[in-house]
């Protein structure tokens, strides 16, 4: 039935059109052009976990762990998902007040609301046990099992090392950190960070409108597995470890014992100390503030940071040096003139053996200044800086002055000053008489500990060091992988010959009259040590390198004991020679000299005050 | 089967019913994966939202059945009596309805609800095609002006009383009706006129919105005034006032007339407000659900979003997140272009109406059904403000389901036997 109105269905069926159109263009934009409800639509229903992979463990030379893991929880909180909760018993639950409450969510808002971070961390297995009953009544809130380190001896901090939050700088980076990771921050956690760290897995689950978990996402295709971190093999022992410790609860200063054959250390102690489950877990922020305004700076590693003047130990570098330049001969011999440089009380050495027995100081100061004082076979004519050049380059061979590639972080280069530094330092220029302190280990010289005792096992070695490290190997209990770097030998090149004189002058020091060391002795071991005695500004530091046997060594040990009045034979030989019974008897028979040095602490109190003028032994 | 029964076989239009049953069960789909969590469900579990579905599905079958068989004389002889019997629902649901949502607008029988105002739409389309369609009736006259706009206006007011402004917004689409029966184009233009003015009041400043109707007034006028002879300045100087002074009621009605709820979402809508958490929250979803689904959508029971409850009312007002979710672009679009056709379909079934009776009830029919759509997935999309009416023939509900079969299929026996009908 037509009318004079029936042409206006095309306007009514136009609007339906157009509205149709508008739809679908709609839904197009919203579908196909713009991507972002994608993205909203995951951050709605996908919820990202981190499956943290568990550390490494690392073991001592016998297989005894030193460190392990314990499982704590975080519990991570996504604010816009927090509902109505009752706050006093959440509060009670987790030990916290409700101003910390308010403050924590406030914090965590601030981050993101739509992201988990993290509202409690470290909640020990006793405390999380209660919480995770009722945790399904506090929505917005999971939990998220971490692991924390633990060391069962309570030893080798310096070693070890800590680990801690990643910092944002990280973060920036390196794109494996996630805020809230922890990474090695020092020792051997830091150096050995991505063996030990392993691979974090992700697993994706899909959570409803109410934050329940509604299973893995598409069947967990892609889900990754965490893979553990590998296990590290040390070369420390653990019962020397602790001996060495024991001794040095009470004093400031450093042992350090190598292997000489193969560079293993065998312990490592830097003085003061702390323990290291002080820097674990939610303890950790107090205590690191404590130990970092010590004034006795236990958080130093004076074993590769302090670079102590090494005192008369260098003597011994200083006669192999001479011996091989030709400067002098075995048998050369100095009167003990203290009018050059000061001495103690004891017969002129008629040869180097004698010299280095009785660490005659001016015997040295004639030793370096022959050794400074040469003719540069260029000019023809006597030359400081022709000499020194060719005493530094001897004296790095030795590893002093040069990094010693340890496999931990921050180790420093120590001091031997060159022609450069002295050009420098003296512009109006300079001579032997300016720079003579060098010949007894005073003056620019400066070693680290690790070097004193490298120094000894190469004098153990007669003629070459493997570099010091503390771990064997890591890996897979039978796939252990090992460092190359760690097997290479470093020559000195000094004739061989000369080794024996320096050796027998270091047996001499322990075991014959007039030695500087007769405390050091060992009843059926043949221990060869040099004693030094450092100036600085407090007291002198008493410091002893030496290895034992004197054939086929075992162990080669550097103690060094700041501010002990005395000297390197009252002290730091004694406790050497313990370490070294200790390590090759396996027990200490000399119990009343063990109980004296464990008991006395010889060091000066700080803080240090200048004292006059001492003389050198 | 005699002769009568074949001819009504013959002369049904199959293509609408067709429509009607796709949508009928792409819908118990969706609600389904709407209902859908994860777990594995039983299909014929009419404890759950989709298997009671099934059982209003297959009632509304039988109604069809029972509707196509019917005398379609029935329906138009007795148009005023259910208008009567309805609007006396409509008051008494007042009095002793129960309140779902802030709405008074259920009867409630034991589990089962019923709620006249989603029947109401269709016995107002009766009484409306019989109003004009009698006799006497001539659009021309006042008296038929009237009385038509008395017809669609009383269930309105009722059902606004129920304080179900939806449902009742839908009795507007009988302006189409009107429009397709003489009412005079201005009226369509003044109103789209005043939707725009009321949009361009709430989002510019009034008295710069005032400024520039002045100024755009005045350069049509200048402009008009050479190419038309005979000019009339004072057309213009009314649609002047008129349209200032609607522009200064805006503000005050949108303060004092309108509830919060309502104001929120057409700030909402108008991104005056972005509140994901608050007000803005279903809307906000409901994009991020559409929007998530992607060409080819992530598949039936993968819509996360569907399956874990983040857009709410997703088996009802919001069903369409959750074809667009798992449906993608392809489903959605063609769940739109399928609603287009269908009305579009019964536009041109009405204008084939020998009877006005059946033209009117046609265009009636098209209009609510074009109505719900228009609004329902223009507020899922964002479009249009938060306005909660159920999609026809896909959301959820059994009262909504119903009544869209019964206005459907009468129509659809109409014109079946419009060779008899004059």
């Amino acid at each position: 039935m037509k009318d004079s109105f029936s042409s206006r269905r095309i306007t009514i069926t136009a609007i339906f059109i157009i509205v149709g159109i508008i739809y679908i263009v709609r839904l197009a934009h919203l579908q196909i052009t713009d991507d972002s409800y994608t993205r909203l639509a995951n951050k709605n229903a996908l919820r990202y976990l981190t499956q943290y992979p568990s550390r490494g463990l690392i073991y001592d030379r016998n297989g005894k762990l030193l460190v392990y893991n314990e499982a704590v929880y975080d519990l991570m909180v996504i604010p816009r998902q927090v509902k109505e909760i009752d706050t006093n018993e959440f509060c009670s639950l987790l030990k916290i007040t409700k101003k910390d409450f308010i403050k924590k969510i406030e914090k965590a808002k601030k981050y993101s609301t739509y992201a988990p971070s993290i509202f409690e961390k470290q909640i020990s297995k006793e405390d999380f046990a209660p919480l995770q009953e009722k945790l399904y009544k506090y929505e917005g809130f999971y939990a998220q099992s971490r692991t924390l380190r633990f060391y069962p001896d309570s030893v080798a901090c310096h070693i070890l090392g800590y680990i801690g939050e990643v910092n944002e700088k990280t973060i920036e980076e390196n794109p494996y950190y996630k805020k809230g990771d922890y990474i090695g921050m020092s020792g051997l956690e830091k150096s050995y960070e991505e063996i030990l760290r392993g691979k974090k897995g992700s697993k994706i689950t899909l959570v409803d409108v109410h934050n329940r978990e509604k299973g893995s996402f598409q069947n967990g295709m892609f889900d990754t597995m965490a893979i553990a971190g590998e296990n590290l093999y040390s070369t420390i022992d653990i019962e020397l470890q602790k001996y060495a410790e024991k001794i040095m609860a009470n004093k400031r200063g450093c042992i350090v014992a190598i292997e000489p054959n193969t560079g293993e250390i065998l312990c490592f102690v830097s003085a003061p100390y702390y323990n290291p489950n002080l820097l674990v877990g939610r303890v950790r922020g107090d205590n690191y503030k404590k130990l970092s305004d010590d004034i006795s700076k236990p958080l130093f590693n004076r074993v590769l940071m302090a670079e102590y003047p090494p005192g008369s130990i260098f003597k011994i570098a200083q006669s192999l040096i001479a011996l091989d330049m030709g400067v002098i001969t075995p048998n050369t011999g100095f009167g003990c003139d203290k009018s050059l440089v000061g001495c103690h009380n004891h017969p002129s050495a008629s040869n180097v053996r004698d010299a280095i027995k009785m660490s005659c100081n001016p015997y040295f100061y004639r030793v370096f200044q022959r050794v400074v004082q040469r003719t540069n076979p260029k000019t023809g004519k006597i030359d400081s800086k022709y000499g020194l050049s060719q005493w530094t380059e001897a004296a790095k061979r030795m590893g002093f002055g040069t990094r010693l590639d340890i496999d931990l972080p921050s180790v420093r280069k120590g001091y031997i000053p060159d022609t450069t530094f002295y050009n420098k330092w003296y512009p109006g220029g300079w001579n032997f008489y300016t720079i003579y302190s060098n010949s007894i280990g005073q003056g620019e010289v400066g070693v680290i500990p690790l070097q004193m005792a490298n120094f000894a096992a190469l004098v153990a070695n007669r003629g070459w060091y493997i570099t010091p490290h503390i771990v064997r190997n890591f890996g897979d209990e039978n796939k252990k992988t090992k460092y190359t770097k760690y097997s290479e030998k470093h020559y000195s090149l000094i004739a061989s010959s000369y080794w024996d004189i320096a050796v027998e002058g270091m047996w001499g020091v322990v075991h014959e009259a007039g030695g500087t060391a007769r405390r050091a002795k060992i009843d059926d071991i043949a221990v060869c040590g040099k004693t030094g005695t450092a100036e600085n500004i407090g007291d002198d530091h008493s410091v002893f390198i030496c290895f034992a046997p004197k054939e086929r060594p075992q162990i080669a040990v550097a103690v060094y004991i700041e501010n002990a009045q005395g000297g390197g034979g009252t002290w730091a030989a004694p406790i050497a020679s313990l370490i070294i019974e200790k390590h090759i008897k396996g027990k200490v028979e000399r119990e009343d000299m063990e109980k004296y040095y464990i008991e006395t602490n010889p060091c000066q109190p700080l803080p240090l005050k200048r004292k006059i003028k001492t003389k050198k032994k | 089967m005699d002769r009568k029964n074949k001819s009504l076989l013959r002369n049904i239009d199959w293509s609408v019913i067709l429509i009607y049953l796709i949508l009928v069960f792409f819908g118990w789909v969706n609600i389904y994966a709407a209902v859908y969590d994860g777990e594995s469900s039983e299909i014929l579990d009419f404890s759950s939202r989709y298997g009671k579905q099934l059982i209003w599905i297959g009632a509304s079958l039988l109604i069809a059945l029972f509707v196509l068989v019917l005398d379609p004389k029935f329906f138009s002889q007795t148009s005023f009596i259910i208008y009567g019997i309805f609007l006396l629902m409509l008051i008494s649901v007042l009095v002793v309805g129960s309140e779902t949502k802030g709405a008074k607008s259920w009867f409630g029988i034991g589990d089962f609800g019923i709620q006249p105002s989603e029947f109401a739409k269709g016995a107002t389309a009766l009484a409306l095609a019989k109003t004009l369609s009698s006799v006497t009736a001539d659009f021309k006259k006042w008296k038929t002006r009237i009385t038509a706009i008395a017809v669609i206006m009383i269930p309105m007011l009722l059902v606004l009383l129920q304080n179900d402004t939806g449902s009742a917004l839908v009795f507007c689409s009988f302006v189409f009706v009107l429009y397709r029966e003489g009412m005079s184009s201005y009226i369509l233009i003044l109103g789209a006129a005043c939707i725009l003015l009321f949009i361009l009041a709430l989002l510019v400043n009034q008295y710069l919105l005032i400024g520039i109707y002045f100024t755009l007034i005045l350069l049509a006028y200048l402009f008009l005034r050479k190419k038309v002879r005979k000019i009339n300045i004072w057309t213009f100087i009314i649609i002047f006032i008129g349209s200032s002074l609607f522009t200064l009621a805006v503000d005050f009605v949108f303060e004092n007339v309108l509830e919060q709820h309502q104001k929120d979402r057409i700030e909402v809508l108008l991104g005056k407000k972005e509140d994901f958490k608050g007000v803005g929250y279903n809307v906000n979803q409901s994009k991020i659900a559409i929007g998530s689904g992607g060409v080819l959508g992530k598949g039936f029971l993968n819509g996360t979003q569907t399956k874990f409850n983040f857009v709410p009312e997703q088996d009802t007002d919001f069903i369409f997140c959750t074809i667009g979710e798992e449906w993608g672009f392809v489903g959605s679009s063609l769940t739109v272009i399928l609603f287009i056709l269908l009305c579009a379909k019964l536009v041109k079934m009405a204008e084939r109406q020998r009877s006005k009776f059946s033209r009117v009830y046609g265009y009636s029919v098209a209009s609510i059904i074009f109505f719900h759509f228009f609004v329902n997935i223009g507020m899922t999309i964002g479009l249009l403000p938060v306005i909660g009416i159920p999609l026809p023939f896909i959301s959820y509900g059994g009262s909504s389901l119903w009544a869209f079969t019964f206005l459907l299929f009468i129509f659809i026996k109409q014109d079946a036997q419009r060779q008899e009908l004059i």
